[in-house]
């Protein structure tokens, strides 16, 4: 140091020293990137398949699918994961157990990120889990603890109306003190914002796509 | 601080290796008596395993950087250091953030966008310009342990009484019972402040109690 500030470094010294650790610093990101890879990959199937295990205990393969622009439905690659999609999930008879919905929306702090299963034989929405939050621990990260709220989710009743090309109610959430229907969810005290929100994201992702399921059954029930 | 550490190498030369480490514990405790990095100290210490948490990839890529910095304190020029001090804790923090995600995606969840804030903590720049840049490696490294175990125990003090006040809980455990109302305004930002505005004020005490006599 006491070199350098006697006689000021060449512009090729300067050059040279940030070069270099620009070379180290990119060895070692990509080797690590490299190295932890795979494991990242298979700790977020591995969370996948839990939480989808969780809906559907009997679950025994899934196909994912993404809408495209067109109102169609695109198969995915088996490992792809992609923000918004659905899992059409299959029993060890290849029989169609229902949907899970991945879905995400704007909570108190941050991107809610959930999975809610979808059973088109019950006409219901049958549990949810939280793949990932912000809220504020303790109050807002109940959402993802609460088993009164969860319970909520257990059985949500979602009929289609009979031309099947709209819910027959929005799921919404309930007003306190007032009579409950089946498609209404209570919110968390000292949690409203964030409950509010996940019944939010749900109400707009089952609309837009338990129709479009409807719609396709047959092409998801061959495997297409 | 530059003033604190450059007094500190004037009075005894050599301060023992052992002193290097102790001091980021206590006498220069960064979240105490520094009072550095307080983005972090207040934002992630809502509950004790975050506050843990945050505290240990801090404390790596504190150890990381220090030592790596001081390695090529003589091939960095002095024009161009900070860049290259910013670019090697940016390294490093991307390193944690990989690590932290294959170790635990719950994990990497509960600390979300703070880890990549890691690379602004001014603690880290800090031990990086003030201390690493003039002092061997093994000084460097037991200073930025010292110095990140110390950030640490900070963090911890903060979001152990946070938690227990907010959620009844230490570590998830739920400790008061059912009919304690909760304190609230400890898991919202204002309750860090006041948490750390209490343990400033008790610290403060004892070291001024400690001086008179």
């Amino acid at each position: 140091m006491n070199s350098t500030s006697l006689a000021p470094p060449s512009s090729w010294t300067l050059f040279r020293a940030l070069v270099s650790i620009g070379v180290i610093c990119s060895l070692l990101i990509v080797s690590v990137f490299q190295l932890t890879a795979s494991t990242i990959k298979k700790n977020e199937t591995k969370l996948l398949d839990q939480a989808i295990a969780a809906i559907f205990p009997n679950a025994d393969t899934k196909i994912g699918y993404k809408q495209l622009e067109n109102g169609q439905l695109k198969k995915l690659e088996q490992e792809a994961i992609s923000e918004q999609q659905v899992f059409a999930i299959f029993n060890q008879k290849q029989q169609l157990l229902g949907y899970v919905i991945k879905a995400q929306g704007m909570g108190y702090q941050d991107t809610i990120q959930l999975l809610f299963g979808y059973s088109p034989q019950n006409e219901t929405i049958n549990g949810i889990t939280i793949l990932s939050s912000r809220e504020t621990p303790g109050l807002g990260d109940r959402i993802g603890k609460d088993s009164k709220f969860l319970a909520n989710f257990k059985q949500l009743t979602v009929k289609l109306t009979p031309d099947k090309i709209r819910l027959l109610h929005k799921i919404e959430s309930a007003k306190p003190s007032t009579e409950k229907s089946p498609w209404q969810i209570d919110s968390i005290s000292g949690a409203t914002i964030s409950s509010r929100a996940v019944t939010n994201i749900i109400s707009i992702n089952a609309a837009e796509w338990i129709p479009l399921l409807a719609k396709h059954v047959e092409t998801i029930n061959v495997g297409n | 601080m530059e003033i604190r550490t450059k007094v500190i190498n004037s009075h005894d030369k050599t301060p023992s290796h052992s002193d290097e480490f102790i001091k980021g514990l206590w006498r220069e405790n960064p979240v105490f008596v520094q009072v550095l990095g307080m983005c972090p100290t207040l934002a992630v210490t809502n509950s004790a395993i975050n506050a843990l948490a945050m505290g240990l990839a801090t404390f790596f890529v504190i150890v990381m950087s220090n030592t790596l910095v001081s390695l090529l304190r003589h091939a960095i020029p002095q024009q161009v250091r900070i860049a290259s001090y910013i670019l090697i804790i940016a390294t490093f923090v991307t390193l944690v953030d990989y690590l932290l995600q294959a170790m635990s995606l719950t994990l990497h969840q509960a600390l979300g966008a703070f880890v990549p804030l890691i690379v602004v903590n001014c603690v880290i720049l800090g031990r990086a310009e003030a201390f690493a840049s003039k002092n061997s490696a093994a000084r460097s490294f037991l200073d930025g342990a010292g110095m990140g175990l110390g950030f640490t125990l900070g963090l911890l003090c903060l979001g152990m009484v946070r938690e227990l006040l907010g959620s009844g809980s230490l570590f998830g455990f739920m400790l008061l019972p059912d009919n304690f109302e909760k304190w609230t305004i400890m898991l919202l930002p204002g309750g860090g402040f006041f948490t750390l505005g209490l343990w400033l004020l008790v610290i403060n005490y004892f070291n001024r109690r400690k001086v008179q006599s």
